[in-house]
């Protein structure tokens, strides 16, 4: 690819999606691109470049975005999130909300839906104790192909097997022929929209958790920063963010903690970092992976 | 070292499971049959065993059913790798005792992600 139209996609994606490429994933833009020119009835790379340079088609534009923002995700991906969801933020948040009876998720880069199911499935096997309180599951993504993907839930061989136990896919889904459809009383838990985090978040209201995992990295230091002060706009004062494993908040943002126990693990902060109660010492619940992995297996 | 019993009348299907075993620290045994794998458990039980379905001699539900009927067969972790891939199947080698089910393809990732749902590795980041 020519250095002036790497050049063109790179500004193109900063702009639109805050996406940063660097000249060394440039085989991405070829592989992910090229089937995008197809669509649209180009004979090449070469010749989409050019016409984005003579006659910029918004839609055209929409779906390079979209081809080039990475959907790499799978249920329970990490395991460690959910076992830090389940078995630290949930004991503590049912106790502060007790009154309230009401917790809103959100899942600020959902892709194909895998992370906001795997919630979804966990307050499903809570559902007696939870008897009574609402969870509000809310998952946005940039891309509206895969938001369409997550809202069908059906899933490949390949995908109900990486990360999911194999009695939530007894349990929580259902065969046609090689494809995996998850039940709708999982997916009914949880609503789809498309939102841009470059955007102004205000509309989204206000979270008692976020996931934001493994989407900062595509991001440079600017935008990081002001993604994560908006998204703390967003956060109760005693709410909690999760981050992926290589992501991290120390010298973008002084708006959030981390907690030293639990990696990826954040609270916001108001106070200065030293006066934080880590949401450990609120939490009277042990938290294992053994109890995690256990209750994962629990037959009824 | 953790031991894994491969149990597959492919020699392929068995050489790259133990490649991907080995490279999560297991140490790789081998049996083509049911039959071999229970003659195998009779004297040593392994931690885990990696299980086909379809094999002569003895079938892997077969062995599934006879293992966990041996003393101390209620051990090893069972994990089904089989190319049938329905829910029927599943249930069955549910109920006869298995702790996880891999449908064929597999990869390292998969074997990797059961084997830590099931606690046989640990989750290391």
């Amino acid at each position: 690819m020519k250095i002036s139209d790497f050049e063109l996609f790179k500004s193109l994606l900063y702009e639109r999606s805050g996406l940063v490429i660097s000249p060394d994933k440039s085989y991405l833009l070829e592989s992910r691109l090229t089937p995008i020119a197809k669509k649209w009835g180009l004979p090449s790379l070469e010749s989409m470049t050019m016409q984005l340079r003579a006659l910029p088609d918004e839609k055209l534009i929409k779906d390079i975005v979209e081809a080039m923002t990475t959907n790499e995700t799978s249920f329970f991906r990490d395991t460690k999130p959910f076992q830090i969801f389940q078995d630290t933020i949930l004991p503590v948040l049912l106790e502060k909300r007790k009154t309230r009876k009401s917790i809103r998720i959100w899942c600020a880069a959902s892709s194909s839906g895998q992370e906001p199911y795997s919630l979804a499935m966990i307050l499903k096997e809570k559902e007696a104790e939870l008897r009574g309180w609402r969870f509000e599951i809310v998952a946005t993504d940039i891309s509206d192909e895969i938001l369409d993907q997550a809202k069908r839930a059906s899933y490949t061989q390949f995908e109900v097997q990486r990360g999911l136990p194999i009695q939530y896919l007894m349990k929580y889904f259902m065969q046609f022929g090689d494809s995996w459809q998850l039940k709708d009383e999982i997916r009914n838990m949880v609503r789809f929209s498309n939102f841009n985090l470059l955007d102004n978040m205000s509309r989204m209201g206000t979270f008692d958790i976020v996931f934001c995992r493994n989407v900062l990295i595509y991001f440079d230091e600017k935008n990081k920063g002001e993604i994560l002060e908006k998204i703390a706009g967003q956060l109760e004062n005693d709410g909690f963010l999760l981050l992926g494993g290589a992501e991290t908040v120390l010298g973008i943002t002084n708006k959030f903690t981390p907690n030293p126990e639990k990696r990826g693990l954040y609270i916001k902060s108001d106070k200065p970092a030293s006066t934080i109660v880590s949401p450990r010492n609120a939490s009277a619940a042990p938290s294992s992976t053994s109890s995690f992995t256990s209750s994962l297996f629990k037959r009824t | 070292m953790k031991t894994c019993l491969v149990v597959d009348d492919s020699r392929v299907v068995r050489k790259v499971a133990r490649r991907i075993l080995e490279d999560i620290s297991f140490k790789c045994e081998e049996a083509e049959d049911g039959m071999q794998a229970y003659e195998y458990c009779k004297s040593s039980m392994p931690n885990a065993i990696l299980l086909d379905w379809n094999m002569p001699v003895m079938s892997g539900i077969e062995f599934l059913e006879k293992l966990r009927q041996m003393p101390s067969g209620t051990n090893p972790k069972v994990i089904f790798c089989t190319t049938e891939n329905d829910m029927t199947h599943i249930q069955r080698a549910m109920a006869a005792g298995a702790d996880e089910y891999i449908m064929k393809p597999f990869d390292t990732d998969i074997i990797r992600s059961k084997f830590i749902q099931i606690g046989l590795i640990a989750d290391e980041e």
